[in-house]
């Protein structure tokens, strides 16, 4: 054999073992997804964990989540502005970034900011539990550390992240008012009504109900790399940056197929 | 009576073969001791017996029930009347002492919260621990997270007891401590117990039989002085140690 043909072989080899890899670990992703959907129905329940995650995870993703709603919020104004203006439609502004935030700009910028603020911390807690053997620990106890540590946590996502959405949401419509008022003299009164105007359920409940996906998403990604870590401290990296971008590419994965979904389902 | 029965046990990682063909019986209330170098398995073997790895080959009976067949609920109901002192204690790091303690204990009895306390500062008593009950793992030594991790493994009382690594990473005087501690234990709850250990003056404490593993192989068993008396290399080599 050449010594070109072998270069090519190793090079097609490696990129052999690369896509096997890929796929054994959305095997594996997959598998672990399923168990969820078992484990949550059946006692025991751990509702006093969930309690307590729901309460870290929020206090966590919060303030980082609603400055970016705001910041987010204004800069849409400002950018929109001048362009409504040239065509005289600028008291069109508010419906226009009432309907994109709750539609698309909130659950997306939300379930982004708390992939990279609570995917990668429960990837690095669970990392650094399995390499210190925690994990075994509550195993040998007699429970099962999947219902204990990823039911608990998955659930926590699920709950929080509607609810974070819509404090932000709420956030980046205030955030757009701000760059509203500054270059005109539009009242709040007037664009709070405009908005609220401009928005239907159908804006509203497939906005709030994908952030249900994306929960689920943070939370079992973050469960799932770091529960499967291995190799000491490298590991538990490994584990805390993969869940960010495994996250955060299924989310837009996910909310490419949920925006088709609901126009198959509210066409208007 | 053996509490616990291993019989033929293997296992390979990636074509390694770590334990070969692995025979073992502990008898009620006893404890042996598994002597080898660092990384011949010692550990594996002990993760074997608990289930927390599968064999290739072999099986694992405990109290005549083989462990490899047991459903989840079985299996979690024999772990109960289990207790297993990690190699790094693995405590909690988000659980403070008393938390550590509390979470087995509650999960496996129904107790008011005054019997609750009463049991875990009577437990971490016995490994001369009380002050350090609000104390978070972070805060604790070496020594310290191995009492801790002695005593929540053994708070529930358990029948049948694991130790792995009891003593590696600390001081000689700690070690000798954490040994005599066990001893002590061992003699107040007379579980049945596998101890896995390189550490001879561990072994001597604690064991009332040894055995040793060596490039898979555990054909060496007996007594203490048996091995140390007997003509074989292998165990000579360990006892040279002493």
């Amino acid at each position: 054999m050449s010594a070109e043909s072998h270069h090519h072989t190793s090079r097609g080899g490696r990129f052999a073992k690369f896509l096997t890899g890929k796929f054994e670990h959305a095997g594996s992703l997959a598998a672990f997804s399923g168990k969820f959907f078992v484990h949550v129905l059946f006692p025991p329940y751990e509702f006093g964990e969930v309690r307590k995650h729901l309460d870290e995870l929020g206090s966590r993703s919060l303030p980082l989540a609603g400055i970016t709603g705001f910041i987010v919020g204004l800069i849409l104004a400002m950018q929109t502005r001048p362009t409504l203006f040239r065509f005289g439609a600028d008291s069109f502004l508010p419906a226009m970034v009432a309907i994109s935030f709750v539609r698309e700009l909130g659950p997306v910028i939300t379930a982004l900011i708390v992939a990279g603020r609570v995917s990668s911390g429960i990837g690095a807690e669970l990392g650094s539990m399995r390499v210190t053997e925690q994990i075994d620990a509550i195993e040998v106890t007699g429970i099962d550390p999947y219902k204990f540590l990823v039911v608990t946590r998955v659930l926590a996502c699920i709950l929080l992240q509607p609810l974070l959405t819509a404090i932000v949401n709420a956030i980046g419509l205030f955030g757009s008012y701000v760059a509203v008022a500054i270059e005109s003299s539009m009242s709040w009164r007037l664009y709070w009504d405009s908005v609220v105007h401009s928005l239907t359920f159908a804006d509203l409940i497939p906005g709030l109900a994908k952030t249900t996906v994306f929960g689920f998403i943070i939370g079992i990604v973050g469960c799932h790399q770091g529960y499967n870590a291995r190799g000491g401290t490298e590991g538990v990296g490994r584990a805390s940056t993969s869940a960010v971008v495994v996250s955060s590419m299924l989310i837009i994965f996910a909310d490419m197929i949920l925006v088709k979904v609901t126009v198959l389902l509210w066409p208007s | 009576m053996a509490v616990i029965e291993l019989r033929n046990i293997s296992k390979a990682f990636d074509g390694h073969h770590v334990l070969r063909s692995v025979d073992l019986e502990v008898d009620e209330g006893t404890t042996v001791v598994i002597l080898g170098k660092s990384g011949v398995g010692k550990s594996v073997l002990l993760k074997v017996v608990i289930r927390l790895i599968t064999p290739d080959q072999g099986t694992v009976h405990i109290d005549g029930q083989e462990v490899g067949r047991m459903k989840s609920r079985g299996l979690q109901a024999l772990r109960r009347g289990m207790g297993y002192l990690f190699q790094g204690a693995a405590l909690y790091d988000s659980m403070s002492v008393r938390e550590n303690l509390a979470f087995p204990l509650e999960r496996s009895e129904r107790l008011e919260a005054v019997e609750l306390e009463h049991r875990i500062v009577e437990q971490l008593r016995l490994v001369g621990l009380v002050d350090a009950i609000d104390k978070m793992p972070s805060d604790l030594s070496g020594g310290m997270k191995k009492r801790v991790g002695l005593a929540r493994a053994l708070i529930t009382n358990p029948r049948i007891m694991l130790y792995d690594e009891p003593t590696t990473g600390l001081d000689p005087i700690t070690a000798r401590e954490i040994s005599y501690l066990i001893k002590n234990m061992q003699e107040r709850y007379r579980p049945t117990s596998i101890a896995v250990t390189h550490d001879m003056i561990c072994a001597r404490i604690i064991a009332d039989k040894a055995a040793i593993l060596d490039h898979g192989v555990l054909d060496r068993q007996g007594t203490m002085d048996s091995l140390r008396n007997s003509n074989d290399e292998i165990a000579q080599s360990f006892f040279a140690s002493e």
